[in-house]
């Protein structure tokens, strides 16, 4: 009778544990672990010996450990810059550009700091110019949709590659620069390395931009959950004509959602620039934004699924350095583009196509009741 | 001035613009049936890639030119199953493609020529005169077969949109894809269609490219696909104005490599690479491009 009632409490415990949001994802790597497999053979190397490099360089040593947090960084920010922009129902593609300029102009101002100012007025200072110049750039997408009617991603994509094309201009034209990079920033406004509280990350590149990133996250939940603005971002999310005939101002929330999500996006500068480089190269960065999307897709959920989705996708990104001997690092990139499409592919399984690509004013299509999988009925006992 | 109205520049333009023109050409398709691909830039890497593998491989470039097309028909209509049959949004998809895309064709730089840049070198099409005069590049540019069957798909395609039952159904399943259920037609199978078609035209692109470097070289669409996405909104979502767009879009890039000044960072140059996109994001905002775009854009028919 006991071993009866503890297997069926195990099956319980596990049945709680596998929610369809985990199992989704467990689907999916279990697709990436595949494609990396079938690249190790292709390569003439040994599946297992590759994965036990892949483990070794990532959660086996310390520093990899470190380099995980370091890459994993900017996809927090990114991934939740993209959460916020979707709550409201609007697609985030630009955060891509918002990152790149915020990241160059604020690195720029951090090179002009005076070397008189503390650090903790330094960091906060180029945080905020970083927020304000990636915010700037995520107002003009959501001003063009709330107002104007631009569709956000044409938007988002044609600003992506203005600002793609004018960075190299602004550095060398503008700003005078010699190479593509920077000056150096000011001392106090970099960010110290991890490894000066835990010494045995020593040589990561990780720094304080991780709890800095912690921090973020947590509160951002915290603010859309307890908020007025960001219970009404939420509904606006799940309609807009009921909120226009509530009296929500919805063209101005939607706005600021915008412009809240290219401000966070422009955070995941202070990993790359404040805690790693000390200024900024052309092209440090790129692919955080469009990895953010990913990020978010897996861990949209909860501030604690957002950041185990950045640790994956990071891991990801180190593992591929650490294979790159045996088989080419690129093999990750591919992995990772497999594992955004079954995510993807599990998660509108169950759920009504998603609105967010849909044409702005144009009418939804009726939702016929059969589009509800058939074996829904059957999962419950 | 009269240089840059020459013939030499007319040869220039319409070889820069090639590439250009048919990934917008491919784009109208797509989004005529109702699906956003951003994907474009993906479809013209793979193809580019394949054609020069295949070429390399077999040493025959008309094989090269067929092996290009049936990779971009296949991730076209992979984009096609991707969105209509699983449901994915087609911006991710889009997304993932394109990532997939580029981490693919350099896996496969290093896999088949260990080289993380550049394959080797291809013959690539070579017929008509060998001059430099500006007479005898146009007559090259003019025989070139990818040049040749890109200009029949273009020039088909408003006729097989506006005139034919397969372009009418495609654009039905694009502007209502409910009603278009109603009345019995497959949205499912017109849109796959029209995504084929997508992916070959815009593959003669990526053909184009790579015959006319003579080689792959990774990243080497270098936004092309952003660029002919612009042309697509630009153009209200017709073929031939998006067509016409390219040609246009191409004579500023010949015009800025005439003034010998394509250098990073100076100031014309980035003028004139600006123009597409500061011109779709100021012609949509004065809602001059909403009209053509199809209403049922990103919906499905249940």
């Amino acid at each position: 009778m006991t071993t009866v009632a503890a297997s069926s409490l195990r099956q319980g415990t596990l049945r709680r544990a596998l929610t369809p949001a985990r199992l989704r994802v467990l689907f999916a790597l279990a697709g990436g672990l595949f494609v990396l497999n079938l690249a190790s053979a292709t390569f003439g190397q040994a599946p297992l010996a590759v994965l036990a490099q892949a483990f070794h360089g990532t959660w086996g040593t310390p520093y990899g450990v470190g380099q995980v947090l370091f890459k994993a960084t900017p996809l927090v920010f990114t991934g939740l810059s993209f959460h916020v922009a979707l709550r409201v129902g609007l697609f985030n593609i630009g955060s891509e550009g918002q990152l790149a300029l915020a990241s160059l102009g604020a690195a720029v101002f951090a090179s002009k700091l005076g070397p008189g100012i503390p650090a903790v007025v330094a960091v906060p200072l180029v945080l905020a110019c970083a927020m304000a110049l990636g915010g700037s750039v995520a107002y003009v997408t959501g001003a063009l949709r709330a107002r104007l009617g631009v569709h956000e991603i044409i938007s988002g994509i044609m600003l992506n590659r203005i600002i793609d094309v004018a960075a190299p201009w602004l550095l060398v034209a503008v700003l005078g620069a010699v190479s593509l990079r920077t000056e150096p920033i000011a001392a106090s406004a970099r960010l110290p390395r991890l490894d000066t509280l835990a010494p045995s990350l020593s040589g990561s590149a990780a720094s304080f931009a991780a709890p800095l990133a912690l921090l973020v996250v947590f509160a951002t939940f915290a603010w859309l959950d307890r908020s007025r603005a960001g219970r009404e971002m939420a509904w606006i999310g799940k309609s807009e004509s009921v909120c226009a005939a509530q009296g929500i101002d919805v063209p101005a929330r939607r706005t600021q959602a915008m412009v809240l999500s290219g401000a966070l996006a422009a955070l995941a500068m202070s990993g790359t620039v404040l805690g790693y480089k000390g200024a900024h190269e052309l092209g440090l960065g790129a692919g955080a934004g469009f990895s953010g999307i990913a990020v978010a897709m897996v861990g949209r959920t909860s501030p604690v699924a957002l950041v185990l989705a950045a640790l994956l996708f990071g891991t990801l990104a180190q593992a591929g350095l650490a294979i790159n001997a045996a088989v080419p690092r690129e093999a990750m990139g591919v992995v990772e583009a497999v594992v955004i499409l079954l995510v993807a592919a599990v998660a509108s399984a169950g759920e009504p196509p998603a609105s967010a690509s849909a044409a702005p004013r144009a009418p939804r299509a009726p939702q016929a009741p059969q589009g509800e999988p058939p074996n829904r009925a059957e999962e419950t006992p | 001035m009269s240089s840059l109205v020459s013939i030499a520049m007319l040869a220039e333009t319409l070889r820069i613009a090639a590439p250009y023109a048919c990934a917008a050409v491919g784009g109208v398709w797509a989004e005529r049936a109702g699906v956003v691909h951003i994907g474009l830039e993906g479809v013209l890497l793979v193809s580019a890639f394949a054609s020069v593998a295949l070429a390399q491989a077999s040493g025959s470039m008309a094989l090269g030119l067929v092996g290009g097309v049936a990779l971009g028909v296949a991730v076209s209509a992979l984009h096609a199953v991707l969105v209509d049959k699983a449901r994915i949004d087609a911006v991710v998809s889009g997304i993932a493609l394109n990532l997939l895309a580029f981490s693919a064709t350099r896996l496969g730089l290093r896999g088949l020529y260990d080289s993380a840049s550049n394959s080797p070198s291809i013959a690539g099409f070579r017929f008509g005169p060998t001059g430099t005069s500006g007479g005898d590049m146009l007559v090259r540019a003019l025989l070139d077969p990818v040049t040749l069957l890109a200009l029949a798909a273009i020039a088909a395609s408003p006729f097989v949109l506006s005139e034919t039952r397969f372009g009418l159904r495609v654009r039905a399943v694009g502007e209502n894809p409910t009603a278009a259920f109603a009345a019995g037609v497959s949205v499912g199978r017109y849109r796959l269609g029209a995504l084929a078609v997508s992916g070959a035209i815009c593959a003669l692109g990526g053909v184009h490219l790579a015959f006319d470097q003579h080689r792959f070289e990774s990243g080497m669409s270098g936004g092309r696909g952003f660029i002919a996405l612009a042309a697509v909104v630009l153009s209200g979502w017709r073929p031939a104005r998006a067509a016409a767009l390219c040609l246009a879009f191409g004579w500023l890039e010949a015009l800025q490599i005439r003034m010998q000044d394509a250098s990073r960072g100076s100031t014309l140059a980035t003028l004139t690479q600006l123009v597409p996109y500061l011109a779709t994001i100021a012609v949509l905002a004065l809602g001059l491009g909403r009209r053509g775009a199809p209403a049922g854009l990103g919906r499905h028919a249940d």
